[in-house]
């Protein structure tokens, strides 16, 4: 289990290898489909996105609501495969991490490696789990979504599994031959 | 004739809401723990075990054991010498989900239209199915359906040609190219045979099986164990970054069908297995 700090330095990104067992400490931004399409509304029309996400990474979720008490509620990974359409022009603006659930299209890989980022899976379905792992949560933009809305994370010790490594090796593309009989 | 206060239907659909987002099937939890001794990846015993976990954990905590607390599915088999009293069946179902997303504190993942997409912010309308049954008593199953599962099935019209052989390695090819999307170890609701909306309705029914019991029909429990076999063979494992358990159960329901029809439907559910039920 490696420990690694948010955001990523870019020497940490190239030393990250698929299938690696890390917990992440540090600052992540949520957005899910709704948010992902409005951002990139928003830089279609030269605007500033809400948060800059040059050297940042993206977590795929959209938490329960927090009970009384509790910063947020259950917050596991959705499906990536849905932010596939924008990803790649999410990386030309310099994101260089996203976390998220299941694989990614060839051309996401492929841009992935090109721009020397990294996906990391989450477990999906883990959110209780997960959530115990967030220490802060603040929203930063788009309340209207809800659930979609972007909120600004802090996390110690989230565990993540890398999925797809700056060289562009994927682990649902390679994972299942060592097993298939 | 009995009759039933719509309001009773009410508080127990907010019950079954609730509790079911809390604790999963427990005899999931079961084959999850069983699965981790054949489990050969290291990367997926990690994922057995942090599924085991975290249903611990949201049981303990009664927080939602995943965050897309889903599609509100009801079935409600309803005695033709039942009389509902205080309101329309439909609308008790549905404000029960109302009531019961917003005081368990449940996500709301429904949009009122597919197109316009708004969310209705209370997770309603339900999907109800309905079916008239002898008796006075009216038998309602509460799921929550998450949708990297739901977005996994598929229905298809395959030949009669195509057979058993055809059925097994159409559903093999159909996990395999899933891969991690409905959050394998999964459990493959099948509808096989009647129509196009028969088998989906089949396939969905065939989710609220005690989990891991045999179809009474021995071919077809043979085809069940044949079926989750072959998809254990595909290597997909846990979250499908590779190992030994993709599914831990296949239940398959079948029906009459056309001479020339051979349907079939798919409908995946993922580890977050909730579901309840309750007689009035
Ligand atoms: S597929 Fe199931 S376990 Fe996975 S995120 Fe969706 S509801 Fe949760």
């Amino acid at each position: 289990m490696r420990a690694i700090d948010l955001p990523l330095a870019p020497d940490v990104v190239e030393s990250l290898s698929m299938g690696d067992m890390c917990e992440l400490s540090g600052v992540l931004y949520t957005a899910r489909d709704a948010a992902h399409k409005r951002m990139l509304e928003d830089a279609a029309r030269g605007e500033p996105l809400p948060i800059d996400v040059a050297g940042q990474v993206l977590y795929y979720v959209g938490p329960t609501p927090p009970k009384p008490g509790a910063v947020i509620g259950s917050a596991g990974p959705t499906t990536s495969g849905r932010m596939d359409a924008y990803t790649p022009r999410m990386l030309e603006l310099g994101l260089t991490g996203m976390i998220g659930k299941g694989g990614r299209s060839p051309a996401v890989v492929e841009a992935i490696a090109r721009h020397r980022a990294v996906y990391f899976a989450a477990i999906g379905g883990t959110a209780a789990l997960l959530a115990k792992r967030i220490r802060e949560v603040e929203l930063i933009a788009y309340e209207d979504l809800g659930t979609e809305a972007i909120r600004r994370l802090v996390v110690e010790r989230f565990p993540v599994v890398v999925a797809v490594d700056s060289r562009g090796k994927d682990i649902f593309a390679e994972g299942f031959k060592e097993f298939a009989k | 004739m009995r009759t039933i206060d719509a309001s009773e239907v009410t508080a127990r659909i907010r019950e079954m809401s609730i509790e079911s987002n809390y604790h999963v099937d427990p005899a999931y939890v079961r084959k999850v723990e069983e699965a981790k001794a054949g489990e050969t990846s290291s990367l997926g015993l990690m994922v057995l075990d942090q599924i085991t976990e975290n249903a611990a954990l949201a049981s303990a905590e009664r927080v939602p054991y995943c965050q897309d607390t889903g599609v509100s599915i009801v079935f409600a088999e309803v005695g033709q010498d039942v009389r509902i009293e205080g309101g329309l069946l439909e609308d008790a179902i549905n404000e029960g989900i109302r009531q019961g997303y917003r005081d368990g504190y449940l996500r709301g993942s429904v949009v009122n239209d597919p197109l316009r997409r708004v969310n209705t912010k209370d997770n309603t309308p339900a999907v109800i199915h309905y079916r008239v049954v002898e008796g006075n008593r009216l038998k309602l199953y509460f799921a929550a359906k998450g949708t990297g599962a739901e977005n996994m099935s598929m229905a298809r019209m395959l030949k009669p040609s195509d057979g058993r052989e055809g059925v097994i390695q159409t559903i093999v090819n159909h996990v395999f190219n899933s891969g991690g999307n409905p959050c394998p170890p999964i459990l493959l609701g099948i509808g096989l045979g009647g129509s196009i909306e028969k088998a989906a309705l089949q396939a969905k029914w065939a989710l609220f099986r005690e989990l891991g019991t045999p179809n009474p029909d021995p071919l077809v429990a043979e085809l069940e164990g044949d079926i989750l076999e072959a998809v254990n063979r595909t290597g997909v494992g846990p979250m499908g970054m590779g190992g030994d358990t993709t599914c831990i159960a296949v239940h398959v329901e079948t029906y009459a069908c056309h001479i020339g029809a051979l349907p079939i439907c798919v409908n995946v559910e993922c580890h977050a297995h909730r579901h309840a039920e309750v007689v009035l």
